[in-house]
C-alpha cells in the first residue's frame, strides 16, 4: 500500500518513478474519458469547424479588398457586399459553434469530474482503516478538494485555445511547406530548441506543482485540525503558535507557487524568443535567397506572414502545457489513492449469509497493526456461542478493543481466522457482515443532520416509528422529544448540539435500529450519567436476548450483566468464566471487583 | 447542515474594489506588470512593421546594406517581447502569492479567534473552501485578470481613438458594436454572480460531506454505510455540477456574443469602407489600416467575456471571504483589562448566571449561582444534557454569559484580559483533543512559560500517564495526533488531563475527565489529583460517585440552576434527585452480586 503513496510528499523523483507515475495518471485519465469517446469527438468537431470558419475570415477580407473594392470602383458593389455578408455569416456560424463547444466542453469536463469525485469518494470509503490511519483525513480531504479543483482548471483554462492552436499550426505548416520546402526545413530545425525548452519545463514544472499540491495538503491538515479543536486552541491560547505553523505552511505554498509562476514566465519567454529568433533567421536567409534569385519575393512575403501565424499559437500551447503539468501533479496523487488496494477487501466469491445466528470464533488469531509494530494479540482461540453476552475486561492497551475491531472486521487478523457462524469473515460480503455485526464506540461520531438521520444510519430504510422505538428502547426518546424540533433537530457539526452522554445514547439507538446478530459495545456508556446508564443497561437485558454481545467496559456494573467474562492481559485471555465464578476463584477479576466495590462505597 | 450564508449583497465592482484595496501595498508591482504587458504588445506591434520595412526596403530593392541592421532591430524587438513575457510573471509572482498568503493567514487567525458560537453555526467545509478554493480563485484573478483588464482596456481605448482619427464613421461603428456589451455585461453580472456564489457554497457543502465522511469513517464502516454516504455525496456533487453547467450555459451565450459583435462591426467597416473607397471618399490604405486595427482589437474585446466571468467569480469569492472576516468575534478583550490582585486566590463565583444558545428558545441556565472558595474543589453533577458542560465553558469564556456574571477574585471575568483569564483557568474536556505534535508539545501547551521535562513528567505522573508515555517508541518525543501514533481513548484523556494540571493553575476546570479510564487507573488518578488540587480551586463535572468523592462539596444542576449544595453524603440523604443520579445502580448491583 505504502509503495504507491509514499512518494507523495517528495517532489523530485528518479526517471523510473516519474515514468511510472505518469503512466498511472494517464491510465486514469483515459479510463475517465473512455465512456465519453463520442462526445469528445463531437466536441472536437465543433471546435474544428469553428476554427475553420475563423480561418476563412482573413480570406474573405482579402477577397473584399483585392476583388470587391476594384469591382466597386468599376461600379459593381455586389462582390464587396457579398464578401461583407459572407464575413458576417461565417462570424455568426463560428460564434454559434463556439457556444456549442463551450457548453459541450463544460458538460464533458463536469461529467468526468463528477465520475472522478464519486470514484475517489467511494474508493476512500472502501479503503482499510490502516490506510486512513497513516494517510490522515486532512490529506484525503485535500485530494478530494484541492487536487480535483486543479484538474478542473485544466478544462477551464485554455483547452479551447489549445485545440485551435494545434489546428492552426498544422494548417500553417502545410501552407509553409507548399510555399517553399527548403525554407520550411529551417522551420523544423527551430523546433529543436522549443522541444528542449518544453522538456525542461515539463520536468521542472511537475516538481513545482507537486510542491504546491503537497504544501496545500499540509496546510489543509493543519487547518482542519485547528478548526476541529478550536475549543482547545482557545482554552490553551494556541492561536499564536498555530499561526506560526500556518505561516510556515502557507509560506511553503506561496514560495512553490511563486517559483512556478516565474518558471512559467521563463518558459513562455523562451518559447516566444525561439519563435521570434527563428523568424529573424528565416528573414535573413530568405532575403539572401531573394537576392540570389533562388526565391521569389512574393513567396518570402507570404512565408513570413504565415510564419508569425505559426508561432503565435505556441503561447496557448505553452499555457496548456502549464495547466497540464499542474493537473498531472494532482492526478498523480489522486491516482495513487485510487491505485491503493483495500487491504480489508470484499471477497470475490462471497459466502452468502442472510440471517446470522451470531456464533463468533477466533482460531489461532495473532494480530499486529503494522509489520513493524509489536504483536497485540498472541494466539487467541475463542468460541462465543450464539446469543452469549461476553464482557472483555483488562487494562488499557491489553488488546480488548483489538478483539472488538477484529469481530467488526476493521482489520483482518495477521494470522488465523475470525469467523461468524462458521464462515471466515474474509469470505463474507460487506453488506452481509454489516447487517450481522454492529458496533458502538466511545467516540460516538455524529454527522451533521437531524437526530433522526443519525439514528437511521443504522438502518436507512427505517420508518419514523422504528427510529423512535429504537430511541425509546435506550431511553433517549425523552431528551430528543424535548429538543426544539424533536427528531428533526439538527445536531450540528459532529453532534455539537448534544452533550457527550446524549451523543452516546444516539449512537446506541443507531446500533439497536440496525438489529444485528452481534452487538459490540466498546465503552459505549462511559459518558452517561448513572440513571441513563442504568436505563441503558436494563434495556440491554431485553435487547441482548437472542443476540451475541461483546461488551468492553471499565464500569464493572456493566460487566456484571454478562454471561461470561474474559480477562485480557498482554494480548491473551488469562481468565474465562461466569462473573460469579471468577469472583469466587480469586484472581485478576476478583481483584478488580474488590477495587470497584471500594470505589463506590 | 445548511450553511447560513446570505445571498450576494454587494456588486461585483464593490467587491473587486475591496480586493484592490487589499492589494494597495503591491500597487507598484501591478503597475509595472501592466506597463510590461503593454510594452510586450508594443514590441509585438513593431515586429510586423519592421518586417514590412525589410521586405519593402532591402529585399525588394536588392540593396542588402541595411538588411543586417534592420534584422538586428527585428531580433531586438523579438527579444524585448519575449523578455516582457518573462518579466510580467517575474514581477507579479511574489506580490500576488504574498498577497494570497496574507489573506490566508489573516483568515486563519481570524477564525481561530472567532467565538465558539460561530464555529457551532458554520459547517467545517465552508471554512475550508474559503481557505482553499476561494483564495485560489482570488490569486488567479490577481495574477492574470487584473493585468489584462487594464492592459486590454488600454488597447481597446487606444484602438478606438485611432479608428476615430482614421474615420469617425469607423470609430462610431466599432463603438456602437461595443455598446450592447455594456448591457449584456450588466445582465450577465446579475445572473452569473448568483450562480457562481451558489456553486461556491455548494462546493463548501460538498467539502463538509467529504470532511465528515473521512472523519466519521469508523462509524460508516461499522454500519457498512459507505454506499449511503456516497448517495448523499453524489446528490451534492450533482447539484454542484448543475450549477457549474448553469454557469457554462451563461458563458456559452456570453462568449459567442463578445466574439460576434466586433466581427459584425468589421464586416460593416469592410463594406462601408469599400463603398467609400469606390466613391473616392477614402483611400485604400486607410481602409486596410482600419481593418488591421479592427483585427487587433479582436482579442482584447473578446477577452472581455472571459474577464467578466472571472471577475464575477472572484467577486463572489471575495464576498465569501469577507463574510467571515467581517464577523466580529463576540468574545472580545475588555477595553481596559483589570488585573486581579496577586497572588490570585481563586475565588470563583457564578452570580445569577443566565445562558441561552443563540437560536434556542429556552435558556439553558437560569439563575445559576455558585461560589467556589479559594482552594475548594466542587463537583458539578446533573442529568445528561442539563447544561454542566455549558456552565464550565463559561468560566474561561468559550461562551459569554447572556445574563448575570462570573467573577474571579471579585473581578468580572469579562474585565480580565482574555489570555490572562485562560492562563488562570485551565481546562480538560471530556473529549480529549490532541494535536499532531509530540507528547511533550501536547502537554506543554498547558503552560505559557517554557517548561522542563521534569515538570511535564510530574504532570504526566498526576494523570497516571507517565508509564505508558515511557513505553512509547520515542517517549516524550513520540508524535501523536492524527499524523502520528493513535492512542486509546483513556490514554488521550490522561494526556489532556496532564496538560490541564501542568501549569498548576489557580482554577482548574475538568469536564468528566476520567470517563474513559478503567477503574484501577481512575483510582490512581484520583489519588494523585487530590494531592494536586489542594492549592487550587477546582470545578469538576462528574457522573460517578468515585469522581464526586474528589470534591469538598457537590453542586446539583437541575432546571438551569444549582438546586442543592453540600457534601456527597449529605446530598445522598437529603436530595432524592441526587440520590437518583448517583447512587441507584451501584447499590442495586452491589446487592445483586454479594461478595462472598
Amino acid at each position: 500500500m505504502t509503495a504507491l503513496i509514499d512518494t507523495e510528499d517528495r517532489t523530485e523523483l528518479d526517471a523510473a518513478a516519474n515514468r511510472e507515475l505518469g503512466a498511472r495518471s494517464r491510465k486514469l485519465l483515459f479510463s475517465l474519458l473512455r465512456p465519453y469517446r463520442t462526445r469528445v469527438i463531437l466536441t472536437l468537431v465543433a471546435n474544428l469547424v469553428h476554427n475553420m470558419a475563423i480561418l476563412a475570415g482573413p480570406l474573405l477580407i482579402a477577397a473584399a479588398i483585392d476583388r470587391g473594392v476594384p469591382a466597386a470602383l468599376r461600379g459593381d458593389t455586389q462582390v464587396l457586399v457579398l464578401c461583407g455578408v459572407a464575413y458576417a455569416a461565417t462570424s455568426i456560424l463560428s460564434a454559434a459553434l463556439h457556444g456549442v463547444f463551450v457548453m459541450q466542453l463544460n458538460r464533458l469536463g463536469q461529467d468526468v469530474l463528477f465520475d472522478l469525485r464519486q470514484r475517489v469518494f467511494d474508493h476512500a470509503q472502501r479503503l482499510a482503516l490502516s490506510f486512513h490511519e497513516s494517510y490522515t483525513s486532512g490529506r484525503l480531504i485535500s485530494r478530494m478538494t484541492n487536487d480535483l479543483r486543479t484538474l478542473w482548471d485544466l478544462v477551464d483554462s485554455g483547452m479551447d485555445d489549445m485545440i485551435m492552436s494545434l489546428i492552426t499550426m498544422v494548417g500553417v505548416a502545410a501552407v509553409l511547406i507548399t510555399l517553399d520546402a527548403p525554407l520550411a526545413l529551417v522551420l523544423l530545425l527551430s523546433f529543436i530548441p522549443i522541444l528542449l525548452i518544453t522538456r525542461w519545463y515539463r520536468r521542472v514544472s511537475v516538481e513545482l506543482y507537486r510542491a504546491t499540491s503537497s504544501s496545500m495538503a499540509k496546510a489543509i491538515v493543519h487547518f482542519v485540525e485547528s478548526m476541529g479543536g478550536v475549543r482547545v486552541v482557545q482554552s490553551f491560547r494556541r492561536e499564536e503558535p498555530n499561526e506560526r505553523t500556518m505561516d510556515g505552511l502557507a509560506g511553503e505554498y506561496q514560495s512553490a507557487w511563486s517559483r512556478s509562476m516565474v518558471t512559467l514566465g521563463t518558459f513562455m519567454g523562451s518559447i516566444r524568443f525561439s519563435g521570434n529568433a527563428s523568424i529573424a533567421i528565416m528573414l535573413l536567409i530568405g532575403a539572401y535567397q531573394v537576392h540570389d534569385g533562388t526565391l521569389q519575393l512574393g513567396v518570402l512575403t507570404a512565408f513570413l506572414i504565415y510564419l508569425r501565424r505559426f508561432y503565435d499559437p505556441l503561447d496557448d500551447i505553452a499555457m496548456f502545457a502549464n495547466a497540464y503539468a499542474s493537473a498531472s501533479a494532482a492526478m498523480e496523487k489522486i491516482s495513487g489513492v485510487l491505485a491503493t488496494e483495500p487491504t480489508v477487501a470484499d471477497p470475490e466469491n462471497p459466502v452468502p449469509l442472510t440471517k446470522a445466528r451470531g456464533e463468533v470464533r477466533f482460531t489461532d488469531v495473532r494480530f499486529r497493526y503494522g509489520p513493524d509494530t509489536p504483536q497485540v494479540l498472541s494466539t487467541l482461540d475463542l468460541h462465543i456461542p450464539a446469543g452469549q453476552t461476553v464482557a472483555l475486561v483488562g487494562e488499557t492497551g491489553a488488546g480488548k478493543s483489538t478483539v472488538a475491531k477484529l469481530v467488526a472486521r476493521f482489520y483482518d487478523p495477521s494470522e488465523g481466522t475470525v469467523s461468524l457462524d462458521g464462515i471466515d469473515l474474509r469470505d463474507l460480503a460487506d453488506t452481509d457482515l454489516r447487517r450481522a455485526v454492529a458496533m458502538v464506540t466511545q467516540e460516538s461520531f455524529l454527522f451533521s443532520g437531524s437526530v433522526a438521520d443519525n439514528i437511521a444510519l443504522g438502518k436507512p430504510s427505517a420508518s419514523r416509528a422504528e427510529i423512535e422505538a429504537a430511541a425509546a428502547a435506550v431511553g433517549a426518546h425523552g431528551f430528543i422529544a424535548a429538543l426544539p424540533e424533536g427528531y428533526d433537530t439538527d445536531v450540528r457539526k459532529r453532534g455539537g448540539r448534544l452533550s457527550a452522554g446524549q451523543r452516546q445514547l444516539v449512537s446506541f439507538a443507531r446500533a439497536l435500529l440496525a438489529d444485528p446478530a452481534v452487538l459490540i459495545l466498546d465503552e459505549a456508556t462511559s459518558s452517561m450519567d448513572i440513571p441513563t446508564e442504568r436505563a441503558v443497561q436494563s434495556a440491554l437485558e431485553t435487547v441482548l436476548t437472542g443476540r451475541t454481545a461483546l461488551i468492553i467496559a471499565h464500569r464493572l456494573s456493566t460487566v456484571l450483566i454478562a454471561d461470561r467474562v474474559l480477562v485480557v492481559d498482554g494480548g491473551a485471555v488469562t481468565e474465562d468464566g461466569a462473573p460469579e465464578e471468577l469472583i469466587a476463584q480469586g484472581g485478576a477479576f476478583a481483584d478488580l471487583h474488590r477495587t470497584w466495590l471500594d470505589s463506590i462505597r | 447542515m445548511r450553511s447560513p450564508s446570505a445571498q450576494p449583497k454587494r456588486s461585483t465592482a464593490a467587491s473587486i474594489r475591496r480586493l484592490l484595496s487589499e492589494a494597495y501595498p503591491e500597487r507598484w508591482s501591478f503597475a509595472a506588470a501592466i506597463a510590461v504587458t503593454l510594452g510586450a504588445m508594443l514590441a509585438g506591434l513593431a515586429m510586423p512593421l519592421l518586417m514590412r520595412r525589410i521586405i519593402d526596403g532591402p529585399v525588394a530593392s536588392g540593396d542588402l546594406t541595411t538588411l543586417l541592421w534592420l534584422s538586428g532591430l527585428f531580433l531586438l524587438a523579438g527579444a524585448i517581447e519575449a523578455g516582457m513575457f518573462y518579466l510580467r510573471r517575474r514581477i507579479i509572482a511574489t506580490p500576488v502569492t504574498m498577497l494570497e498568503k496574507r489573506l490566508r493567514l489573516r483568515l486563519f487567525a481570524h477564525l481561530q479567534r472567532l467565538h465558539l458560537g460561530f464555529h457551532d453555526r458554520w459547517p467545517s467545509g465552508q471554512l475550508l473552501s474559503r481557505m482553499g478554493g476561494d483564495l485560489s480563485t482570488i490569486r488567479r484573478w490577481l495574477a492574470m485578470c487584473l493585468v489584462f483588464f487594464v492592459a486590454n482596456g488600454t488597447v481597446v481605448i487606444t484602438g478606438l481613438a485611432i479608428l476615430f482619427y482614421l474615420s469617425p464613421v469607423f470609430g462610431l461603428i466599432e463603438l456602437v458594436a461595443m455598446l450592447p456589451m455594456v448591457v449584456i455585461s450588466w445582465i450577465f453580472e446579475q445572473k452569473y454572480k448568483t450562480v457562481a456564489r451558489r456553486a461556491q457554497d455548494q462546493e463548501g457543502d460538498l467539502t463538509t460531506t467529504i470532511e465528515e465522511s473521512v472523519q466519521g469513517l469508523r462509524v460508516l464502516k461499522a454500519f457498512g454505510r459507505g454506499k449511503d454516504r456516497l448517495k448523499i455525496f453524489s446528490a451534492q456533487a450533482r447539484a454542484l455540477r448543475q450549477s457549474e453547467l448553469h454557469k457554462a450555459k451563461l458563458l456559452a451565450l456570453l462568449w459567442p456574443l463578445t466574439m460576434l459583435l466586433p466581427e459584425i462591426a468589421l464586416a460593416v467597416v469592410l463594406v462601408d469602407g469599400g463603398l467609400q473607397v469606390a466613391a473616392g471618399t477614402l483611400t485604400l490604405g486607410t481602409l486596410v489600416a482600419a481593418i488591421t486595427i479592427c483585427t487587433y482589437l479582436d482579442w482584447p474585446t473578446r477577452s472581455i467575456g472571459w474577464l467578466l466571468a472571472e471577475s464575477n467569480e472572484t467577486a463572489s469569492a471575495v464576498e465569501r471571504y469577507y463574510e467571515f472576516m467581517d464577523t466580529e468575534p463576540s468574545i472580545v478583550e475588555p477595553k481596559r483589562p483589570k488585573r486581579p490582585a496577586r497572588p490570585v486566590r481563586g475565588l470563583l463565583r457564578f452570580e445569577d448566571v443566565q445562558f441561552q444558545y443563540p437560536g434556542s428558545d429556552i435558556p439553558l441556565l437560569r439563575g445559576f449561582d455558585l461560589e467556589l472558595k479559594p482552594g475548594e474543589t466542587v463537583a458539578l453533577v446533573g442529568a445528561t444534557g442539563s447544561g454542566k458542560s455549558t456552565a464550565i465553558g463559561l468560566v474561561n469564556r468559550l461562551y459569554d454569559v447572556t445574563g448575570g456574571r462570573i467573577t474571579l477574585d471579585g473581578v468580572d471575568i469579562r474585565d480580565l484580559g482574555l489570555a490572562e483569564l485562560r492562563t488562570l483557568v485551565s481546562m480538560a474536556f471530556e473529549e480529549a483533543v490532541l494535536f499532531s505534535a509530540s507528547v511533550r508539545e501536547n502537554v506543554a501547551m498547558g503552560s505559557d512559560r517554557p517548561v522542563t521535562d521534569e515538570e511535564i513528567e510530574q504532570a504526566l505522573a498526576v494523570a497516571q500517564a507517565l508509564d505508558f508515555v515511557r513505553e512509547l517508541p520515542a517517549g516524550l518525543d513520540t508524535q501523536i495526533g492524527e499524523q502520528g501514533l493513535s492512542l486509546s481513548g483513556g490514554q488521550r484523556q490522561r494526556l489532556a488531563l496532564a496538560r490541564a494540571v501542568l501549569a498548576k493553575p489557580p482554577v482548574l476546570v475538568l469536564d468528566d475527565p476520567l470517563s474513559a479510564l478503567d477503574v484501577h487507573t481512575e483510582a490512581e488518578v484520583e489519588a494523585a489529583l487530590r494531592r494536586v488540587m489542594v492549592d487550587g480551586t477546582a470545578l469538576i463535572v462528574a457522573h460517578r460517585p468515585s469522581t464526586v468523592l474528589l470534591a469538598d462539596r457537590v453542586a446539583l444542576l437541575a432546571d438551569g440552576r444549582i438546586t442543592v449544595l453540600g457534601t456527597h453524603q449529605e446530598l445522598l440523604h437529603s436530595s432524592p434527585e441526587y440520590h437518583r443520579l448517583l447512587s441507584t445502580m451501584e447499590d442495586d448491583v452491589e446487592a445483586e452480586v454479594a461478595v462472598p
